[in-house]
């Protein structure tokens, strides 16, 4: 057998390990367009923070390629597949082949198309350690930076280079920062936190366009900077499948398998479109715990053992100005409130199941709670009076205790 | 492998596996010194409810999602036993959004810490040796 | 009332330099001493309420517990000591009659303590109990028929039911009710592991134990708690209850909030009605009336249990167990009266009934005197604390011994005597879940197990020493034992000579 392995994060690593668990003897080939070791791509913001070294990236340790017999290709990038003669063409000329193909591109940040923005210089973008080094040589005390987007990228952005920039402004068109993932009035915690630590927030302003280093909003408030950095969104990587003639929807389609419309090739990771679990819709949910189990679920299937990963659902969990926060699934159902001045908590459910929640500030054992959502836990099986009040699993019987905590079968 | 398994017949809410565990992880060799006047941060942890109590820590997953959700590399399996790299850790905390045990917790250093079965004490989890009553016990038994 | 105050009996000595205020003494205390102080950071103790059970001092993780005597004094006199004066106190406060548990703890002869055991040298040489096969194997029941052969002259086995004991221990009567659920499975479980028998008490035998009845002897008392053909066919023998050594002459009463839910079912009487015990059985007058029973009860059950009859030491004990013999049970049990109780009038307990040694020596003498040795076994208790003591018992002339509270000793009992209360810290004579679960039968019966095996390696270095390789053969050998320190009337009694005769 002869795995081949576009990608080099999260579901391509998962795809290697889960490989190996089931079949140490066949070749795995890695090919990456970064040159980079396998790192944690959430940890950059983290490097320009100066909490994490460069050396200290890594997202397995330094002789994972080695333990696990991979041929990398590391900073050259994949040109095409053929489904049919099973070849992956490299931009080096060279041609790879494969009997099972995975194919982990991720996503690219999105660039909005406004005008004047091509003319601005100091142009950063901010997903790759790439990025991030060229925006760190860019920054000084005395430069004035503007973070379009108040998404989760824009905001660890903002985090990250805090102290390095004279001012840093996050500009978003919502009226709330972090969107996908909070309510107006929890978001609003966040902000907090980040105006506390100087951070100047201008929402609900559209980018209408750049003059010089000047952004114009539709309203015509006028926002100048030294240092631009788009933080908009992110794209998934859907090319190499789509022009090898592969089923794509906002992300590349994949089965329970992580198997794409294409025998013998899969997906995972930022590039596909799932299911989410929580409610139905196929969606892209990119983020690193799922790119993770899809790449594995993939490896598995890829080694020729079934396995299926079905209950895919978004979790987000970021610190952000010291302030903790988790959230998933979504926002169906009636809603469960408690708040305070530090924290906030919403629980949304149906008649019968949590559908999801946010946390901020005390997010203790809030896995408790990922997990009904994952299983679909009915909520007649626990006690939701005690589970509203806190994550814990003294609201579930004493049987599925004594499974789960006692060992019995 | 051996595991930890809690038994909520036979616990008796007396919280002396938080402390044991406490004092385990502390460095120390006396317990006094480390736990006096100290607020504890154990790894293990006891709910109680209406007359029912059981404690609660890692159950060390065959299939663990905290170390395949893990951000960063930091949580890893180590011969079966689920071990947290302090210094690989960003205290991100997916971990605690995954762990259906809510058994992965905020450290006082600022990460997470877990239960790791006492490695530093030759793996011979203190809550366990010093239960009085056998509610938490140290065996071979089902993978989980 | 100042006038009612009697000072703490005890003081909780708290060392504040290991104490860490885990409050594990505050959570582990149903008399709810000690608690934690919000304001001073720190735990505090009412000592008025602490019964001495050791349960805090046991599970302090850093050892800042004690529990010490107070020096607090009256001006006692030889007469008038602490307890008559603290007694006549709280009767003058109360009214009532004062109630305490265990066993009878004023200062009268241990027997025990002034018999000394022999040993071989030379002549008759000793046995390495590690090399050579010693038996503590013994059989309770009547063994008084004559060899009968067939016409080919073979054996007739016409040798009644015994009951069959890996070591001459049994773990005494004590009740459902009276002790816990968890006590009675530890119990239970003990017996079935080591081989031996544990006894019911008087409260019946709950449903989920009958498993059990190979290795139990189950109880029918005044009361008649729980009595019915099941039980009488479940365990391997049956004992009628007269007596008991710590309340001789008097009945028992459980009072109606501890009869609930599985006790009142265990007993066969309504939820929260009190379990009377009368002080006789109703239908026992005479000898002849008890032989009644022992043949009813042999009756309801094939003639295939033995039957015990339990009695409390008391003056004419030798008289009492000569009709014993007499009236067809298999077994004497007789209890002295230093035996436990889990509640008793403390004016009683601590003043009738006669100890064992004495009863137990006054007994096995009229017996052989009158030829009847032989109708009955003799089980005593009340109380053996130690191997030695079942080793001394045994050449007085007992089959075996019967062990309460060394039993539950072994369970975690402290010895506080505060079983009345139902409180019991070590989840021992208490019916409260949260305290019952404290004592795991897991531990529980292993520690027993623990127990009565090092009793039973002790006995058996004990007979090697004295040149004697089987149990049965010491029964009665009073030749190996001495006194020391007791008059000639002691001696006489006891049917032993005094060290250096």
């Amino acid at each position: 057998m002869n795995y081949v392995i576009i990608g080099n994060s999260a579901a391509a690593i998962g795809c290697v390990e889960a490989i190996r668990k089931v079949d140490q003897e066949s070749k795995i080939i890695l090919i990456s367009k970064e040159k980079e070791f396998t790192y944690s791509r959430p940890l950059i913001s983290y490097y320009l923070g100066g909490e994490v070294k460069a050396d200290a990236m890594g997202y397995r340790s330094p002789s994972f390629y080695q333990d696990m017999d991979c041929k990398t290709y590391l900073g050259v990038a994949a040109e095409s597949i053929d489904p049919e003669l099973k070849i992956v063409s490299l931009v080096n000329g060279e041609d790879i082949s494969y009997d099972k193909l995975l194919v982990a591109t991720g996503g690219s940040p999105i660039v909005p198309p406004i005008e004047g923005l091509d003319q601005v210089k100091e142009r950063h973008l901010f997903q790759s350690m790439e990025d991030a080094l060229t925006l760190e040589k860019a920054l000084s005390p005395k430069k004035d930076v503007l973070i379009l987007g108040g998404g989760l990228i824009g905001l660890k952005c903002a985090e990250g280079i805090g102290k390095k920039a004279k001012s840093i402004t996050v500009v978003d068109r919502e009226p709330q920062i972090l969107c996908s993932i909070l309510d107006e009035e929890g978001a609003y915690y966040v902000q907090r936190a980040g105006e506390a630590e100087g951070i100047r927030f201008i929402l609900g302003e559209n980018a209408k366009s750049f003059r010089g280093n000047t952004l114009v909003t539709d309203s015509g408030m006028e926002l100048p900077f030294d240092i631009l950095v788009i933080a908009v969104g992110v794209r998934p990587n859907v090319e190499l499948i789509q022009n090898a003639g592969g089923d794509v929807g906002q992300g590349i389609k994949i089965d329970e398998r992580n198997e794409t419309s294409l025998k013998d090739i899969y997906a995972a990771g930022d590039c596909v479109e799932s299911r989410d679990f929580s409610d139905g819709n196929a969606k892209v949910m990119a983020l690193l715990p799922n790119a993770y189990l899809g790449g594995e679920n993939a490896g598995y299937n890829m080694a020729g053992q079934e396995h299926v990963f079905i209950n895919t659902i978004p979790v987000n969990a970021l610190k952000f100005w010291g302030k903790h926060l988790i959230t998933a699934g979504n926002r169906e159902g009636d809603v469960y409130t408690v708040k305070d001045e530090n924290n906030y908590k919403k629980l949304y459910y149906t008649k019968n199941n949590l559908k999801g929640f946010m946390l901020i500030g005390d997010v203790e054992r809030a896995g408790i709670y990922t997990s009904l959502i994952r299983n679909a836990t009915p909520l007649s099986e626990v006690d939701f009076e005690l589970i509203k009040d806190k994550p814990q699993l003294i609201a579930f019987s004493s049987k599925t205790r004594r499974k789960e905590l006692g060992g019995a079968q | 492998m051996k595991r930890i398994y809690v038994d909520e017949k036979w616990c008796l809410g007396c919280h002396l596996c938080e402390y044991y565990c406490a004092f385990s992880n502390s460095g120390e060799n006396d317990m006094v010194k480390a736990l006096k006047n100290k607020m504890i941060h154990p790894r293990i942890q006891v709910e109680e409810n209406n007359g029912i109590s059981f404690a609660v820590n890692c159950r060390h997953c065959e299939d663990p999602i905290c170390v395949k959700g893990c951000l960063t590399g930091a949580l890893s399996i180590e011969n079966g036993v689920i071990r947290i790299d302090k210094k690989k850790c960003i205290g991100c905390y997916t971990c605690i959004a995954l762990c259906p045990y809510g058994a992965v917790m905020p450290s006082p250093d600022g990460v997470v810490q877990k239960c790791e079965l006492c490695l530093q004490r030759d793996g011979n989890p203190m809550c366990v040796q010093n239960c009085p009553n056998q509610a938490i016990v140290y065996e071979e038994g089902v993978e989980i | 009332m100042s006038v009612n105050f009697l000072y703490p009996e005890y003081e909780v000595e708290r060392n504040t330099n290991r104490c860490i205020a885990c409050r594990v003494c505050e959570r582990q205390c149903a008399n709810e001493v000690h608690r934690y102080d919000e304001d001073l950071q720190m735990m505090l103790a009412d000592e008025s309420k602490c019964v001495n059970c050791h349960r805090c001092v046991s599970l302090c993780p850093t050892r800042a517990l004690k529990i010490v005597k107070t020096n607090h004094t009256f001006k006692e006199s030889a007469n008038w000591t602490k307890n008559n004066i603290e007694e006549l106190y709280r009767q003058a406060n109360s009214g009532g009659v004062l109630l305490t548990s265990m066993g009878n703890p004023c200062d009268y002869p241990v027997y025990w303590d002034k018999i000394l055991i022999n040993a071989s040298q030379v002549t008759n040489p000793s046995i390495d109990p590690l090399r050579e096969p010693m038996e503590t194997r013994t059989y309770l029941g009547k063994k008084n028929v004559k060899i009968e052969r067939d016409a080919n002259g073979k054996l007739i086995p016409n040798l009644p039911v015994n009951l069959e004991l890996t070591m001459p221990m049994l773990f005494g009567a004590m009740s459902y009710g009276a002790i816990s659920y968890n006590a009675h499975e530890s119990l239970a479980r003990a017996a079935e592991a080591l081989g031996i028998y544990y006894n019911t008490g008087e409260g019946g035998l709950h449903q989920d134990f009958y498993k059990y009845g190979p290795n139990t002897i189950v109880q029918v008392a005044s009361g008649r708690f729980g009595v019915h053909k099941d039980y009488l066919e479940s365990g391997a023998a049956i004992e009628i209850k007269i007596g008991q050594g710590a309340k001789p002459g008097i009945g028992g009463h459980l009072p109606g909030h501890k009869t609930m839910g599985d006790i009142s079912r265990t007993r066969m009487i309504p939820e929260g009605s009190d379990a009377i015990s009368p002080a006789p059985h109703h239908d026992i007058y005479s000898i002849e009336d008890l032989r009644q029973l022992v043949f009813s009860l042999k009756e309801a059950t094939n003639y295939k249990k033995p039957v015990s009859v339990k009695i409390a030491a008391v003056h004419n004990i030798a008289a009492i167990a000569s009709g014993i013999a007499r009236s067809g049970a298999d077994i004497i049990a007789i209890d002295g009266f230093r035996g436990g109780t889990g509640a008793a009038p403390t004016r009683i307990r601590d003043n009738v009934g006669i100890p064992i040694e004495l009863a137990l020596a006054a007994v096995d003498q009229r017996l052989r005197d009158e030829g009847i040795r032989d109708n009955v076994s003799i089980v005593v208790s009340g109380s053996i604390r130690n191997s030695a003591d079942i080793v001394k018992a045994v050449a007085l002339g007992a089959d075996a011994v019967y062990l309460g509270t060394a039993a539950l000793m072994a369970l975690g009992c402290h010895l506080c005597r505060s079983c009345h209360t139902g409180k019991c810290n070590w989840g021992i004579s208490t019916q409260r879940p949260e305290l019952v679960k404290r004592l795991n039968p897991n531990i529980g019966s292993q520690r027993l197990i623990n127990l009565m095996n090092a009793w039973n390696h002790e006995i058996k270095e004990m007979m090697g020493g004295m040149g004697i390789n089987s149990i049965e053969a010491l029964r009665g050998n009073r030749l190996m034992l001495r006194g020391v320190g007791l008059n000639e009337k002691e001696l006489e009694i006891l049917g032993i000579k005094h060290a250096g005769e």
